[in-house]
């Protein structure tokens, strides 16, 4: 029987960090992440687990603390956000190089600068080819699945990477919503105990972890962690379907949502999938033909299963919360688009640029693309596929005085 | 979902709002609803204009953007009606309700022509006298629960107390004040 319950994201994500008790969490606050260390330390205090927590001087030490702690032997994990996970850049390589399954809940951010707090997923996507394994989940619910099944796929013995457990800073890790819980003990049992092939506090086996490779190794241990990053796919389809017998929910590599007969698409990451299903519901009671991809895995990148989705539809807009700053359009969207390049009868397919730094993302927002490809099935062109959505145009002289009525 | 109530709160920094606002999302909860409750997230300081918002749905809620079409408007704080258009969007089948010592006919002539249901509450005066201090929001919490129907008085009291007693845990002798304020926001509420 679930537990029904409303929690915030954070705190959501910090009550199955205490149901899977890890031995060692390491972690600096940084806004909107703190509460998930803040609201840990306190179960730490009142005896509630029995990991260690390092109140670390720094993300990159926490990090540090992190690879040095799973290398050991131990369960390890952690949180932060933007400039914070910035700051642990160089440790993110050698945790996924180690092949060390250190599990980090990413509360995303944009990162500076300009200063801000509020939510975009331009750090996600800096970390996105550091060799993590990334999740992005839409709600609470999604950030908390999702960190219990990241246990499990990081630390299977043909994928031993890092999982990066995405949601959105504040709409997701501040708001209060409805939640189901499972039992501890349900938790402890489906995450099991940390059996770590090889680690350093072995005496049977005396092995060093992260030393120099020379040029006739280096290459070859490449290799392999690539194929790690392959075979997580099959890895976490298979852990989803072992969590959806024990919760009732679905999980796979991305959510399709109304595609079956659908024309034109978004897809999307994160919170917004759910103010877009609501748009989709709207349209659908209209008679429109609409759909939504919610990509939930982006490490590895379901190109092969996202085309077969897509393959159907006439058009495709890609909605990114980070700007690529190639001048030619942002990362989801360069992924799709190079995802459909062996499909025959290609959809038109743009990108649209939106939410940045915490811009608020309407309904109307998302009604103005479903509009705008319409105009596109209907033309058959898609002009400009690299667009902006509830921005103020720069050009614009009266920019100063729209940018503070956007404001109000 | 037709039958998804959202309310927009204005109201100060330090005065509460988004402490209402979550507490309105708990009691709604406790009578088995889908909810939401969160505040708009900006430079925090003591004073400063800060929004929050409450969606009640019977369906499971997906939709994550602010609420710019709410049925309900709070105001905690009176003098926001001079700098903030509270009545932005807000539906006229709707009701704004305000911290005021006000008549709710008098304060109607700042409201911008807006045409719906405008509720008063001095919550001021009801806080002094039951808390000794000026917390507004428990006040306003039971006012606009009552005008807003979201449930009936019996079942918000007991979803009430048991919040206090858990938020209280440590100063049990501001229970029964904070019950008073919110029982005498219940009756004294007007309308118009």
């Amino acid at each position: 029987m679930a537990i029904r319950d409303k929690l915030s994201g954070n705190e959501a994500v910090a009550v199955a960090m205490r149901q899977i008790n890890p031995d060692v969490v390491a972690a600096f606050p940084i806004t909107p992440s703190t509460e998930v260390p803040q609201y840990f330390s306190s179960f730490v205090s009142n005896g509630l687990v029995d990991t260690e927590f390092v109140a670390v001087e720094s993300e990159h030490s926490a990090m540090s603390a992190c690879i040095g702690a799973q290398a050991a032997g131990a369960r390890t994990m952690t949180a932060t956000s933007a400039n914070g996970m910035a700051l642990m850049w160089e440790m993110l390589y050698i945790a996924a190089s180690c092949r060390l399954p250190i599990v980090m809940s990413l509360v995303t951010r944009a990162l500076s600068g300009p200063i801000n707090i509020h939510n975009d997923h331009s750090d996600a996507m800096g970390a996105r080819d550091s060799g993590w394994i990334q999740l992005f989940g839409e709600s609470n619910q999604e950030a908390y699945d999702n960190v219990i099944m990241a246990v499990r796929i990081g630390e299977h013995k043909d994928v031993q990477l890092p999982v990066m457990n995405c949601y959105d800073g504040f709409i997701t890790s501040h708001a209060v919503e409805n939640i189901e819980l499972l039992e501890d003990e349900k938790v402890k049992a489906f995450v099991g105990e940390y059996k770590p092939q090889h680690y350093l506090l072995n005496k049977d086996e005396a092995i060093a972890i992260g030393p120099l490779d020379i040029p006739s190794y280096y290459f070859e241990h490449k290799r392999s962690q690539a194929q790690g990053m392959r075979n997580a796919k099959k890895v976490i389809l298979e852990v989803a379907e072992e969590f959806e017998k024990l919760t009732g929910r679905k999980y796979g590599l991305f959510e399709e949502y109304k595609m079956d007969d659908a024309e034109r698409a978004i897809v999307v990451l994160g919170s917004t999938a759910g103010t877009a299903k609501f748009v989709v519901d709207q349209l659908r009671a209209q008679g429109e033909k609409v759909g939504l991809v919610k990509i939930r895995v982006f490490r590895p990148f379901p190109a092969e299963e996202l085309a077969e989705a897509l393959s159907h539809c006439k058009a495709i807009a890609v909605m990114d919360k980070s700007d690529g700053f190639n001048g030619k359009g942002a990362p989801v969207f360069n992924e799709v688009r190079s995802a459909l390049y062996d499909v025959e009868n290609k959809p038109a397919i743009i990108n649209y640029i939106y939410g940045l730094g915490g811009r608020d993302v309407r309904s109307t927002d998302i009604e103005k693309v479903y509009s705008d490809l319409a105009q596109i099935v209907q033309t058959g062109k898609a002009e400009d596929p690299y667009r902006y959505l509830g921005v103020v145009d720069a050009n614009d002289i009266d920019v100063a005085a729209e940018a503070a009525a956007t404001r109000e | 979902m037709s039958n998804m109530v959202e309310i927009r709160w204005h109201g100060r920094g330090g005065q509460g709002a988004k402490t209402a606002s979550l507490l309105l999302a708990e009691a709604a909860f406790d009578t088995g609803k889908y909810v939401q409750g969160f505040p708009e997230y900006g430079p925090e300081r003591m004073g400063a204009p800060i929004t929050a918002y409450n969606r009640v749905s019977d369906e499971k809620i997906t939709i994550h953007s602010n609420i710019y079409e709410p049925d309900y408007v709070v105001v905690v704080d009176e003098t926001l009606v001079d700098v903030v258009d509270v009545t932005a969007g807000l539906k006229k089948e709707g009701a704004i309700l305000i911290n005021t010592s006000k008549s709710p006919e008098e304060i109607r002539k700042k409201l911008k022509g807006y045409q719906g249901k405008v509720y008063t509450i001095d919550a001021r005066e009801i806080s002094m006298a039951t808390l000794g201090r000026y917390f507004p929001n428990t006040p306003m919490l039971g006012a606009v629960v009552k005008v807003s129907g979201l449930m009936e008085e019996d079942t918000f009291l007991k979803s009430m107390e048991k919040s206090f007693h858990h938020k209280f845990a440590s100063k049990p002798h501001v229970i029964e004040p904070n019950m008073q304020a919110v029982k005498r926001a219940w009756t004294e509420v007007k309308s118009a």
